[in-house]
């Protein structure tokens, strides 16, 4: 029996899946995602879009606040940019959805570290504060250029088409929304083991003494924001493209406050927390509605507060993960892991 | 006795004994408190200057003036690495990149990441791959993760943390902390090193190991070192040099022997008529040297 794990090499140490176990795990959740369209139906088929789309957004919103300290409220804001930015380019100018989605990341890159300048002078809440006046904006912008946006009217986006396919189903969509996924997670998780990423958890953690190793707290803040920033506006593209309408009520500050949860639940400055946070905060509605449903003929009554019920059992989920577990799923995922890696000698 | 090192920790080209710090009548004011006045001194290269002083004397905050967290009113403190440069203008990223490297009385350092990333991080100005490659972590950034890898595994033989180089700095002892926090500013290459009270708190053998570090890397490195200390005892051991700051003002430089016979030290650390001190300045000492 292995009394350990033990690497030779440094290449082998610093390696990102370090154990044997890992590496299964890996292999299990590619292989649940690779068959997992074709034994669903439409209705999870759409869930796992959602969190294909929550996830991406949740990661970036997790670089910003969860890795750099700068909370962020203007989420919604930055995914209504993107959603608007590529819907424009497609549905106006006819660019490829591949295209638009491209520029609509760097679109709101830009005006994320726009919205960033005031971080290097403002910290916590009142960068909160900030933050809420770019969401708040960025929307009144939005629903007052008429001649751009449309205004509060829907903005109508084609079914993006790739080599030939119209993606039009959530079937299609499926395959593209998970492996930009599948990239996403793969940068993300690369940057925080380079001097990036590093310079980005020091600012968090101490930011004098980060400047004082050299680390300019100007440029790396404004670099948060901008790399943040893309994700987000890849989230609210591929929005565009999902729902092929974009209207300014899906990017309220309601969204913002929602990620937020996503991050604080899942584990703030964790990529796997950015997962389970935004795959926990998309299902939960959904279960909880299935629920319903599913009481519905014991409790008739039921049916009318369902909403109400609903919106409880979410403030109720938030706060009991606040005062139980602070760090979010992705300790518990945490604790999990190592109760197994000890067992059956759980000392 | 010479360790075989794969990497040189000191960036510094001058020789041993050359002028590499100048600060010139440094004066700091926070409102209508005098922190720092008309303060002179010189650090010379592969030195161990110590600073010593009651507390609230202008130790730390001179320490902040050169590392650019503050501004002084008055004065010019000046680096020399072959050009010279004038600190006062300058951010304090920007001075790190020159080379002068800290440490803090109170550890700040990155609380939630391992031992190995904190050194890391402390290398971060010698990490030049582009965002890109690191997001791919491709090519050149994995080849610089690998070599920086293998230059903290040299910081952590000499400070003697190999057992504890994956766990999370704060989760660690207020001496281990205090040791890495050493190692952090030691990643950087500094040329100077300036250490703000590194013993602080910590019991006589956690100390002595602290002393040694301290020595082994002046003796083997080369690194000029600037320290902050209160124990009497390892700074006249230890050190080549002593400057005496109190309330803001310089009284005495010299050797240890020079300065444990100074007649104005010894009435500052032994406190006669300490009663007027907390609240003006001491009339004595305004003579200064």
């Amino acid at each position: 029996m292995d009394s350990g794990i033990f690497h030779t090499t440094y290449e082998k140490d610093m390696a990102l899946r370090r154990t044997p176990a890992q590496k299964v795990r890996l292999v299990l959740l590619i292989a649940f995602l690779l068959v997992f369209p074709f034994l669903a139906n439409r209705y999870y088929l759409t869930l796992a879009n959602q969190v294909a789309i929550a996830v991406i957004g949740a990661v970036g919103l997790n670089i910003l606040t969860g890795y750099t300290g700068q909370i962020s409220l203007g989420q919604g804001g930055f995914m209504a940019v993107g959603a608007y930015s590529a819907g424009i380019l497609t549905a106006r100018l006819g660019m490829p959805w591949w295209g638009s989605t491209i520029a609509a990341c760097f679109i709101t890159a830009l005006i994320g570290t726009f919205f960033g300048i005031p971080s290097l002078r403002l910290k916590g809440l009142y960068l909160a504060i900030a933050t809420l006046a770019a969401q708040e904006i960025i929307i009144w912008v939005v629903t007052h250029w008429r001649a751009l946006t449309g205004g509060v009217d829907a903005l109508v986006v084609p079914d993006p088409v790739s080599f030939g396919i119209r993606i039009n189903s959530d079937f299609n969509f499926y395959w593209v929304a998970w492996s930009i996924v599948g990239i996403v997670t793969i940068a993300a998780v690369n940057l925080f083991r380079t001097p990036y990423g590093r310079a980005f958890i020091a600012i968090r953690d101490q930011d004098i003494a980060a400047s004082v190793m050299g680390v300019d707290l100007f440029k790396y803040k404004l670099l948060a924001f901008a790399i943040s920033s893309f994700l987000v506006g890849l989230a609210g593209a591929l929005t565009a493209h999902y729902r092929n309408i974009v209207t300014w009520e899906r990017f309220t500050i309601d969204i913002s406050v929602l990620y937020l949860a996503m991050i604080i639940i899942g584990g703030l400055g964790s990529i796997t927390g950015s997962y389970l946070g935004a795959t926990f905060i998309t299902l939960l509605p959904a279960v909880l509605t299935n629920l319903g449903r599913a009481l519905k003929s014991t409790f008739p009554a039921i049916d009318s507060v369902l909403p109400f019920i609903q919106q409880a059992t979410f403030g109720l989920v938030i706060i009991l993960f606040l005062i139980f577990e602070p760090e979010g799923l992705n300790k518990i995922w945490k604790n999990i892991k190592d109760y197994f890696r000890l067992w059956p000698f759980s000392y | 006795m010479q360790r075989g090192f794969l990497n040189q920790l000191n960036s510094s080209t001058l020789k041993p004994g050359e002028t590499q710090l100048k600060i010139d009548d440094v004066q700091l004011n926070f409102g209508g408190v005098t922190a720092l006045l008309d303060v002179s001194l010189e650090v010379r290269q592969s030195e161990i200057l110590a600073i010593i002083g009651p507390n609230g004397a202008g130790k730390t905050s001179l320490l902040n003036c050169i590392s650019g967290l503050y501004r002084p009113q008055h004065g010019r403190i000046t680096y020399y690495n072959g050009e010279a440069h004038e600190l006062t203008r300058l951010k304090p990223h920007q001075i790190a990149r020159l080379g002068i490297a800290r440490s803090f009385q109170n550890i700040e350092l990155f609380r939630h990441m391992t031992v190995l990333d904190n050194l890391l991080a402390g290398a971060h100005i010698h990490m030049k791959t582009n965002l890109l490659s690191c997001l791919l972590y491709w090519g050149p950034a994995q080849r610089e993760h690998l070599q920086y890898r293998r230059f903290v595994e040299d910081i952590i033989d000499l400070l003697e943390i190999e057992a504890i180089r994956y766990n999370t700095v704060g989760s660690l002892s207020y001496g281990l902390q205090k040791r890495v926090e050493m190692g952090r500013a030691l990643a950087m290459r500094p040329s100077i090193l300036l250490l703000d009270e590194p013993m602080a708190g910590m019991n006589a053998e956690e100390k002595e190991d602290m002393a040694r570090f301290i020595l082994d890397i002046t003796e083997e490195h080369g690194v000029t070192i600037v320290l902050i200390e209160h124990d009497m005892g390892v700074i006249m051991d230890i050190s080549d040099r002593i400057a005496v700051l109190n309330f803001g003002q310089k009284i005495a430089e010299g050797t240890p022997d020079e300065i444990r016979q100074n007649p104005l030290v010894i009435e500052a650390y032994l406190g006669e008529e300490t009663s007027v001190f907390p609240f003006k300045f001491h009339p004595k000492t305004e003579t200064s040297d």
